[in-house]
C-alpha cells in the first residue's frame, strides 16, 4: 500500500535572519527614537521641568541609583503578586463558568461588576479597609488584570471540537479526566492570550495603587518626584515601568514557546 | 448483535420546536456485518450513529446490543468521526493511546499494540511525529487506530472519508476494506457518496430525511474482495442504480412546479 508522502514542514524562509527583525530594528528604531527625543530638547532649549532630555533623565536617575532599583524591584514585587493571584483566581473561575450555565448567569453580573468599578476609585477605599500594606495593592493589581485572562480561558475551555468530548464520553471518561486531558490543553493558546493581556494590565494596577497608597514603588516615585518638580526621575521611573511592561510580557511569550511549542502556530488549524 | 426496534429521535430546539430526527427505526446487524448508512443531510444518519453510540438515547423504541439495552457509551466500541480531531499537543502515539488512557487500561502490551496498528495502516515510523506533520489522510488513518486501539468489537464511522480530497478518499476506502477483513468487526459508516457505500458494504440503508426513516435496504451481492473496478460489475451496477432511485426519485416533481 502506498501511503501520501507528508507535507514538507514549513521552514522559515531563508532571510536576512529572524533575529534581525525581532531584535535589531526595533532596537535601532527606539535608540532613533531617543536620538530625536534628545535633538529636539537642546535645538530648542526645552526646560528640564517639562520635557527632560533623555540624556538628562538618564544622569538624574542614576543619581540615585539604588533608590530607584528598590522602587523598582517592590513595584516588581506587587505586580508579580497580583498576577499569580490572577492565575489562581482566573482559571477555576473559567473552569466554574464553563461547567454549567447556571453557575455562568449567577457568576457573570458579578464579573462584569468588578470590572465597572473604576479602580482609581476603589483604591482608598479598599486602602481604609484592608490597611495601609501590600494587600490593597495587590488587591488592586488582581482586579485590573484578572478580567482578560477569565474569559479568555473559559472561551478557550468552549472551544474544544464537539467530537473530542463526543470520544472522551464514548471512552466513559469522567468530567475530571476530560478537563484535564481535553478541555484545559486545548484552552492553552486562548490561556496565554490572556496571560499577555493580564501582565499588561498588572503593571498598570500596580502603579494605580502605589499613586494611592505606598512608600515605596515607581508609582510612588513618580508622585513624590513631580511633586518636587523633579521631572527627570519621573520619565526616568515611567520609562523602566515601560521596560517591565516589554520585559515581562515577553517573558510570557517566551514560557509559551517553550514549554507549549503546539500552542503557537496553526496548532488549532491541524486538528 | 445490534438491533434497533421502532427507533424514534425527537429533539428540542430553544424555541420549542420539535424536531423529529428518526421516526419508527428497526434494524438489526449482524456479528462483523459491514453496513453503510447512506441519504441526503437531515435524514438521520448520524443521529442513528450516535444511538447506537450510547452518546445519545433513542425517544421512543430500543436499541440493543448484544440483547443489552444502550443506555451509555460502551467501551467495546469504537468511533471515527468525518474530523480526525487528533491532539495537536500529543505525538501520533499517544494520540492513538489515548483512549486506553481515558479508561484506564494502559498496560505493557498497550504501546506494542498501538505500534502494530500504526504498522497496519502504512504510519509505521511516525510514532513521534506530530499530528500537524502529517496529512488529512494520515490524520484520518491515526484516528481509525485510535478508534481500534482498544480492541472494540463494533466500529462506528461517521463520514470519515468526507473531509478527504477524491483521490486519498478512495485510497482510504480500500484501505478500511483491508483492514476490516484483517480484523473483522461490526461496522456501521455513514457516508454520503453512493459509490462509497456500495464498495464497502454488505449492506447498505438508504435513509430519506425529514422525518429520518429507512427507505430501504438493499443487500450488495458484489463478491469480495472488492475494488472500485467494481462499478462495472452488473450487481455492483444495480445497486447504484437503486440508491439513485431511492434518494432522487422522490424529488423528480412535473414541470413547473418547484423541487420540495
Amino acid at each position: 500500500m502506498s501511503v501520501q508522502a507528508a507535507p514538507p514542514l514549513e521552514k522559515p524562509r531563508k532571510r536576512p535572519s529572524a533575529a534581525l527583525y525581532e531584535v535589531v530594528v526595533p532596537l535601532l528604531a527606539t535608540a532613533g527614537g531617543f536620538l530625536v527625543w534628545e535633538a529636539i530638547c537642546r535645538a530648542f532649549g526645552v526646560p528640564a521641568y517639562l520635557v527632560p532630555a533623555p540624556s538628562e533623565i538618564l544622569k538624574d536617575t542614576l543619581a540615585i541609583g539604588p533608590t530607584v532599583m528598590g522602587h523598582t524591584l517592590a513595584t516588581l514585587k506587587t505586580v508579580l503578586l497580583g498576577f499569580v493571584v490572577s492565575i489562581a483566581i482566573s482559571l477555576p473561575l473559567a473552569v466554574l463558568l464553563t461547567a454549567s450555565p447556571a453557575i455562568a448567569s449567577a457568576l457573570y453580573p458579578f464579573l462584569v461588576w468588578t470590572q465597572s468599578i473604576p479602580k482609581v476609585a476603589l483604591a482608598p477605599i479598599l486602602v481604609v479597609v484592608l490597611g495601609s500594606n501590600e494587600l490593597p495593592r495587590v488587591v488592586i493589581t488582581v482586579l485590573v488584570a484578572f478580567f482578560p485572562l477569565v474569559i479568555s480561558s473559559a472561551t478557550g475551555l468552549m472551544s474544544v471540537p464537539p467530537e473530542l468530548i463526543e470520544l472522551s464520553r464514548a471512552c466513559r471518561a469522567s468530567k475530571w479526566s476530560e478537563l484535564w486531558r481535553i478541555r484545559l490543553p486545548y484552552a492553552i493558546p486562548f490561556i496565554f492570550a490572556g496571560l499577555k493581556v493580564a501582565i499588561s494590565l498588572a503593571v498598570v494596577g500596580a502603579v494605580v495603587a502605589e499613586f494611592v497608597n505606598a512608600d515605596a514603588g515607581l508609582g510612588f516615585l513618580i508622585v513624590t518626584s513631580t511633586a518636587f518638580f523633579k521631572v527627570p526621575v519621573a520619565f526616568g521611573a515611567l520609562i523602566i515601568l515601560s521596560i517591565m511592561g516589554v520585559v515581562l510580557f515577553q517573558l510570557v511569550v517566551i514560557a509559551e514557546r517553550v514549554f507549549f511549542p503546539w500552542s503557537t502556530g496553526n496548532a488549532m488549524a491541524a486538528s | 448483535m445490534i438491533s434497533l426496534n421502532r427507533v424514534t429521535r425527537i429533539f428540542e430546539s430553544r424555541d420549542g420546536d420539535r424536531i423529529t430526527a428518526l421516526e419508527d427505526v428497526s434494524l438489526s446487524i449482524r456479528d462483523n456485518e459491514f453496513v453503510t448508512l447512506v441519504g441526503p443531510s437531515g435524514c438521520g444518519k448520524s443521529t442513528l450513529l450516535r444511538i447506537v453510540a450510547g452518546l445519545i438515547l433513542p425517544t421512543a423504541g430500543t436499541a440493543s446490543i448484544g440483547g443489552a439495552a444502550i443506555t451509555e457509551p460502551r467501551s467495546e466500541t469504537g468511533i471515527v468521526f468525518q474530523a480526525p480531531t487528533l491532539l495537536p499537543w500529543a505525538s501520533v502515539m499517544d494520540n492513538v493511546l489515548f483512549p486506553l488512557r481515558m479508561m484506564h487500561r494502559m498496560d505493557s502490551a498497550s504501546t506494542d499494540k498501538a505500534a502494530a496498528l500504526l504498522k497496519l495502516v502504512g504510519l509505521s515510523g511516525f510514532e513521534s511525529k506530530s499530528p500537524r506533520e502529517l496529512s488529512g489522510g494520515m490524520q484520518q488513518r491515526v484516528a481509525i487506530c485510535r478508534a481500534l486501539v482498544h480492541e472494540p468489537d463494533i466500529l462506528l464511522m461517521d463520514e470519515p472519508f468526507g473531509a478527504l480530497d477524491a483521490l486519498t478518499r478512495e485510497e482510504m476506502t480500500m484501505e478500511l476494506l483491508r483492514i476490516w477483513g484483517e480484523r473483522p468487526k461490526t461496522v456501521l459508516f455513514v457516508t454520503h457518496s453512493i459509490t462509497e457505500a456500495v464498495v464497502l458494504a454488505d449492506r447498505v440503508v438508504v435513509m430519506s430525511p425529514r422525518p429520518g426513516r429507512i427507505a430501504e435496504i438493499i443487500e450488495v451481492a458484489t463478491p469480495r474482495p472488492r475494488s472500485f473496478d467494481n462499478e462495472a460489475n452488473p450487481a455492483f451496477h444495480e445497486a447504484t442504480h437503486r440508491i439513485r432511485q431511492l434518494i432522487f426519485g422522490q424529488r423528480h416533481v412535473g414541470p413547473g412546479r418547484a423541487a420540495a
